[in-house]
């Protein structure tokens, strides 16, 4: 496993908010963290990345992470895109992404690839940027550097419909190169995505399992996310 | 015509002197959270460098030792005080306090409560004929050291990596932490600068003034503190437009109405911009 989480809780501003959160996240392919609204899916991905403080424990390639400072678990290959995507709006398309270079050999191939529009808009300001070019270049920041494992939040929240396609379309391809623990809303994109999903109720773990076992399951669905699972393939 | 001459160059050499105090405070404030009340003690620091080496050795080396002193302290108190307490806001702002008082004491200890002479260059002593209005010099190297250094912190935080890690550091210092990149060195960074900047406003400052008293770091933060607000927490260019605002204002109310009415008009163009635009004139952005 690439990521373990065990037993993680989170207690902030006096609320339980995780409360003894485990699971696995395998070496490939794309788990989904699912639930309902404020049942701790971003508190989890803030807290695996040590933005927030947490007890449990939670290991990243097989070595202990939580304590650990961020930007050493960054450096170590785990990315993080996050919720309403915090790109940089007072620098260009240009200098979100200079920012972002750790490595020698930046991977500028493939960011440009998967998002040309990046590179026609180098010199707009990011602030500037309408929310789903914002968006591909917070996802843009991650692949720049080599990564063991992505945390991404929230990718499609807020964006029109073809635009979630062409998100879901580069998260696809992110896929074949590095894991993800996709939190994400739209469950026509993680029935699209996701081989694992994991879904939170009232701060702990509820279901562990494949995405299509729960998804295929209107009652469970309905029962563990408060919608039904029939829509339409992005 | 001579005498709004004389007030508006004397009114930008003062706020060439609340710009060099505001700007480190302010990338201080915007990028690291920290509402620094010791940058005082930085400048008078400098202050009192530059003084002993003026004093004992030489007028050259005045402003290099002045800037060096502030900066070593701004560095030091940034890893020795401020590091320990980034998650403990209100401790953190005791300590600034604590420290500013304590600087003072020092230095009264060290050196005595009343003014010192401060050595200057001759030919600040001179004056430049300018649309018929004789202007002291001293204006003019207060307002060229502060242009330079405006340009110089543009250009940092334009064109280096530091400075594109300060400014995104000002918006949003967590998600530079997100992109792999320790922002505590760029923390010790910013307290260095300011620290520097603070140093040379002493240095600067004294000569402009013609003495040094350990109050008088104290003193000239409050009116730089003003000026960050104004200008927007983080912006070095909303810092320089609030200084020549404040500084103007201050001198023009000052001779035209009663004494002591500039700072209170000060006050009041504070609460104005804070009613109207309470980011400041800039927002919180840092070029």
């Amino acid at each position: 496993m690439i990521l373990s989480v065990h037993d993680l809780s989170v207690t902030l501003g006096g609320s339980h908010i995780l409360q003894g959160v485990s699971f696995d996240v395998p070496p490939t392919g794309i788990t989904a963290l699912l639930g309902r609204n404020g049942v701790g899916k971003t508190t989890t991905l803030r807290a695996v990345l040590g933005e927030i403080p947490a007890t449990g424990s939670v290991d990243f390639g097989g070595v202990p992470a939580l304590g650990r400072p961020t930007h050493r678990l960054v450096r170590d290959g785990l990315g993080y895109v996050p919720e309403d995507r915090c790109v940089f709006a007072g620098l260009t398309v240009a200098e979100n992404l200079r920012l972002a270079v750790r490595s020698q050999d930046p991977d500028f191939r493939t960011v440009f690839g998967l998002f040309p529009e990046l590179k026609q808009r180098s010199d707009q300001s990011a602030g500037t940027l309408s929310g789903g070019q914002q968006q591909m270049l917070a996802l843009a920041r991650v692949l720049l550097n080599p990564q063991r494992l992505l945390l991404i939040d929230e990718p499609t929240k807020g964006l029109a419909p073809a635009v979630i396609s062409a998100v879901a379309a580069a998260l696809e391809r992110m896929a074949e190169r590095v894991p993800m623990l996709l939190v994400e809303q739209n469950l026509a994109v993680v029935r699209r995505l996701a081989r694992d999903a994991v879904v939170l109720a009232a701060g702990r773990v509820a279901w562990h399992g494949p995405t299509e076992e729960l998804l295929g399951d209107p009652a469970r669905t309905r029962d563990l996310l408060g919608v039904g699972s029939t829509v339409r393939r992005p | 015509m001579s005498t709004v001459v004389l007030l508006t160059l004397t009114g930008l050499g003062l706020a060439a002197l609340y710009f060099l105090i505001a700007s480190g405070l302010s990338l201080v404030f915007g990028l690291a959270g920290v509402l620094n009340f010791a940058h005082g003690l930085f400048l008078s620091v400098g202050a009192y460098a530059g003084w002993f080496v003026a004093t004992h050795w030489a007028l050259g080396p005045a402003i290099p030792v002045g800037v060096a002193a502030g900066a070593a302290t701004g560095a030091l108190v940034e890893l020795v005080v401020i590091r320990p307490l980034y998650r403990r806001p209100t401790e953190q702002v005791l300590a600034t306090v604590g420290l500013s008082l304590a600087g003072v004491a020092l230095l009264q200890s060290i050196w005595g409560a009343d003014p010192r002479s401060y050595p200057r260059p001759a030919w600040t002593a001179h004056t430049t004929g300018v649309l018929g209005a004789q202007v002291p010099d001293d204006r003019f190297l207060l307002i060229g050291a502060a242009v330079l250094v405006l340009a110089a912190l543009l250009a940092f935080l334009r064109w280096t990596r530091y400075g594109l890690i300060i400014r995104a550091g000002v918006e949003n210092r967590a998600m530079v932490s997100a992109l792999g990149i320790d922002v505590r060195a760029a923390f010790t960074l910013v307290f260095t600068l300011g620290g520097a900047l603070a140093g040379a406003a002493g240095v600067l400052g004294g000569m402009y003034f013609g003495s040094v008293s350990p109050g008088q770091g104290a003193g000239l933060l409050i009116f730089a503190f003003i000026v960050v607000v104004i200008g927007g927490l983080g912006s070095v260019t909303g810092c320089a437009v609030a200084a020549v605002a404040v500084g103007l204002l201050q001198q023009f109310v000052n001779y035209y109405g009663t004494s002591g009415a500039g700072d209170v008009s000060v006050v009041a163009l504070l609460a104005v911009v804070l009613l109207l635009r309470p980011g400041g004139v800039a927002g919180k952005v840092t070029a």
